[in-house]
């Protein structure tokens, strides 16, 4: 069933911008990058919007959908109630370049920062040997479609520009993770690297990260969390004195 | 006007997906310097989005797995118009390919002993494809993402640039390829958040650049399929060969609407899932052709029994070549059996016990359940063909990945023709851009060094330039959604998964109109990220594919793999020995037919003779291969 829906969708570049009112007709089953779609072909040919997939895989159409960080491609319309009003607005923790388009270059750099998988030297091609049960929990963070949605939600960097030096945020967080947990990885220390030059330490597990990712990663729980706990040597850590004021936790270093 | 960004390389990859990346992995080995331009941010490219794995015969599921077994079947399922070399060289190569990826770090699932695991998959005979769950795509594009990122960081370490050889352009379009004295010069294209331009001269190109699923209406292809390195090196005078053949994959969702045309992997009928109609009959053991009898069961209870004894039983029809189920959809759908919403059923709720399905298929259950509000565990899927992959692309020698006819140009990927003849098997797509993106790699190498960059003319620059900013000089002119609209109308009606030779011609001459207004496409507002711009440039080469797709179509007189004529229904040994070559003379596309290269008796005798009479010719049986 097509209804007209209003959307409000913001309109502008690094210098200036607002939110633009438009009506768009929705159809039954539609998400909201349909309804992008349908102004840009009829009423507003030069809207700028990245997307690739339209199927959650690719991670390119982050955006803020009434204030909350999603993909447009996974959003369905039906989810707003009739008479709704639907705002759009780009991802608020990365400087505009045009309409709802971004620049994510950031992350890209924090890419730069961790240090590569390390391969065993002597294990050659073909050879390496390795329990499914130990490449899951690495796999957990393998599904990471790198929409950056959870960088975008940290309140750490969200609207604390000057963070972002220090902070790679929970994308790169599970990434070292993942390499840390990976079962053939050679590169010792990541977990401390991690809090000293990442600034896992900034992180206080308010877990929006992990209630954004589109894959469902958890994020707090199986990546920033057990790596916290497990870092010798912490001057203070939020983490270790919550830990030790909730519950007993054992192995606590 | 901001001034021209001149930049120099020795290599530009144009496309960022796995071919291309491979590709730059290897020029960058010998020491090169590469560029890899692509139009989205970097590790978003289309091989993201292959779900099943990627076919290598490692044996290690079933150790009767070789090369040569995986050759037959990637000879069977292109039915034997596939370069022989080129099936050859990848099905011998792709283990080391995979192999290659864990040491980059890659992580597929495992086998009780520890070995990389390997699943069923359509047209393959033993268990084949290396894979994670069912995101290996994405798997295999952030591998390589991360050996390009390591690769800069060692650069970063020994030269305190980690730009120093590879540079990643990305949201960057490219628009020509430029050639002086007739060898590869460059590319020239513009950023696309901001329109400026850029003119990379290097004496290599590798186009990396993917398919054309946007030319069709119903695709699971996603914006960049738009055919950019198959027009581009035509245009640069390279051939196409094969543009006829497209794959429809199977099953694609068919509802709701809004994701039509995503699709639903190979892996859930691999798996065990089933396929019926609206009369509940698994309708899949009436389409099984005559060449495959032997190796497909033609009842239920043979066909169940083979998920758990692969030796002793054949393998279930639902299970055939892609082209095979795609027809067999569309003729129930044609006959009044199909759902409400024009597909079939895709039905594994009832074969497997939901938390197998949800470990087995995650992002399956996954996209049905958020994209679709669907839950596979518990109910049907609505499925039917999605235009999916393109086997017609470059031609280009086997061995080196160059394209014929244009010194310094190389292709790779989806975008090179030959590799899977009429039809790919499942899985043959992400092993062919690792073993062809390497080549490819290893080709420009070699051309690099013995050909100095050469400077590209003013001239040339001026052209290129000039036609970046035509769309914004004509006034009032035609719109370039409206165009593609039409232009998918037009492929999708008359040139899609079932032809005539009378509606093809009806395609060519609607093309050639949309064609000659595409012309006059204007576009409003300023070059700053503005995507009816960028699709102005997307539809100039979605229209050159069609065109060579609808001319080669016309010519083929039978049916094979993905080229199903209604007029001529049948399989014809004849046209087996003729390929068909796209060329571009400025203004049209042409094609004529070209003798396949003859298979060697070396390859040829790897099959059963009573096997090779389905497909060729009594002379050709008798000849017994060409040496």
């Amino acid at each position: 069933m097509a209804r007209k829906l209003n959307l409000r969708i913001w309109r502008g570049d690094a210098t200036d911008g607002g939110l633009k009112n438009v009506e768009v007709e929705a159809n039954e089953g539609e998400v909201v990058l349909d309804l992008i779609h349908r102004v840009q072909a009829t009423q507003m040919g030069d809207l700028a919007v990245r997307w690739n997939c339209k199927a959650g895989k690719c991670g390119s159409c982050s955006m803020e959908i009434n204030g909350k960080p999603r993909l447009a491609c996974m959003t369905q319309v039906s989810s707003f109630p009739e008479g709704e009003e639907i705002t759009i607005t780009p991802l608020r923790a990365f400087p505009v370049i045009k309409d709802l388009v971004t620049d994510v270059s950031f992350n890209y750099r924090k890419a730069m920062e961790i240090p590569s998988y390390e391969h065993p030297k002597n294990l050659a091609p073909g050879e390496a040997r390795m329990e499914q049960i130990d490449v899951e929990r690495s796999q957990e963070f393998r599904k990471c479609i790198e929409c950056f949605l959870c960088q975008d939600v940290c309140h750490v960097v969200r609207d604390h520009e000057e963070n972002k030096k220090s902070f790679a945020g929970p994308r790169f967080f599970i990434r070292i993770a993942e390499l840390d947990m990976h079962p053939l990885d050679m590169l010792k220390n990541r977990k401390q690297k991690a809090q000293e030059e990442h600034g896992l330490g900034m992180c206080n597990i308010t877990k929006c990260c992990t209630e954004v990712c589109p894959e469902h990663i958890r994020i707090t729980d199986n990546a920033i969390i057990p790596m916290k706990e497990r870092v010798v040597d912490v001057k203070y850590d939020p983490v270790r004195w919550l830990g030790s004021k909730i519950r007993k936790r054992e192995g606590i270093v | 006007m901001t001034p021209l960004e001149k930049l120099k390389y020795d290599v530009v990859v144009i496309g960022a997906g796995g071919a291309g990346l491979r590709a730059a992995v290897e020029a960058r080995a010998a020491g090169l310097r590469v560029a890899i331009v692509c139009k989205s941010l970097f590790g978003k490219a289309h091989t993201v989005m292959a779900e099943g794995g990627a076919a290598a015969s490692m044996g290690n599921v079933n150790e009767k797995d070789n090369w040569q077994v995986h050759f037959r079947d990637t000879m069977r399922g292109g039915k034997f118009l596939n370069h022989y070399r080129m099936a050859e060289l990848h099905a011998k190569e792709s283990p080391d390919r995979i192999w290659e990826l864990e040491v980059w770090g890659a992580l597929f699932d495992r086998t009780k002993e520890g070995k990389i695991s390997q699943r069923n998959f359509g047209g393959h005979e033993y268990p084949r494809l290396a894979h994670v769950g069912d995101r290996t795509g994405l798997e295999l594009i952030r591998t390589m993402q991360q050996r390009i990122v390591a690769l800069q960081q060692q650069d970063a370490k020994e030269s305190g640039n980690a730009e120093s050889h590879i540079k990643v352009f990305a949201e960057l379009t490219i628009t020509e390829i430029l050639k002086e004295n007739g060898k590869i010069a460059g590319a020239y294209g513009y950023w696309r958040e901001n329109g400026n331009e850029v003119l990379f001269e290097a004496p290599t190109v590798i186009v990396a650049t993917g398919g054309v699923g946007k030319t069709f209406k119903i695709t699971s292809n996603s914006w960049e399929g738009t055919g950019d390195g198959h027009a581009l090196a035509l245009k640069a005078g390279a051939n196409l060969v094969d543009m006829e053949f497209l794959q429809f994959h199977p099953t694609g969702m068919v509802w709701p609407p809004s994701v039509r045309g995503i699709l639903v992997t190979e892996s859930v009928r691999g798996e065990g899932g089933i396929l019926t109609n609206s009369l509940n009959e698994r309708f899949m053991f009436k389409y099984i052709p005559e060449v495959f009898k032997d190796k497909y069961a033609d009842n239920d209870a043979e066909a169940d029994r083979w998920y758990l004894d692969q030796d002793n039983n054949r393998r279930p029809p639902e299970l055939l070549p892609r082209d095979e189920v795609s027809r067999a959809i569309n003729a129930e759908v044609k006959a009044g059996r199909g759902t409400e919403h024009g597909g079939v059923y895709l039905d594994v709720s009832k074969r497997i016990p939901a938390d197998v399905i949800k470990k087995r298929l995650p992002s399956m259950w996954h996209q049905f359940y958020e994209l679709a509000g669907v839950d596979i565990t518990k109910e049907a899927m609505e499925v039917g063909p999605t235009c999916h992959y393109v086997m017609g692309g470059v031609e280009v020698e086997a061995d080196t990945a160059a394209a014929v006819g244009v010194p310094g140009l190389f292709a790779a990927g989806e975008v090179a023709g030959g590799m899977h003849g009429s039809n790919r098997l499942g899985g043959n797509s992400l092993s062919d851009l690792l073993v062809f993106g390497r080549r490819a790699g290893m080709g420009a190498v070699e051309y690099a060094k013995k050909n100095p960059t050469a400077t590209v003319s003013e001239k040339a620059i001026a052209d290129a330039a000039a036609r970046i900013e035509a769309p914004f000089s004509r006034a009032g002119g035609e719109n370039s959604y409206s165009l593609h609209a039409e232009l998918q109308e037009v492929t999708h009606n008359l040139v899609g998964i079932i032809r005539t030779g009378k509606e093809v011609e009806e395609a060519i001459e609607k093309i050639a109109a949309i064609r000659a207004r595409s012309a006059n496409v204007a576009v409003a507002g300023t070059r700053q990220f503005n995507p009816g711009f960028h699709l102005a440039f997307d539809l100039d080469n979605m229209l050159l594919v069609a065109e060579s797709t609808a001319k080669s179509a016309l010519l083929r007189e039978e049916s094979r793999g993905g080229h199903t004529r209604d007029d001529f229904p049948g399989m014809n040994s004849k046209w087996r020995q003729v390929n068909h070559i796209s060329s571009f003379d400025g203004k049209d596309v042409n094609v004529k037919a070209q003798p396949l290269p003859p298979i060697p008796k070396e390859l040829f005798d790897l099959f059963d003779i009573h096997e090779l009479e389905k497909y060729m010719t009594p002379e050709e049986i008798a000849k017994g291969g060409s040496n």
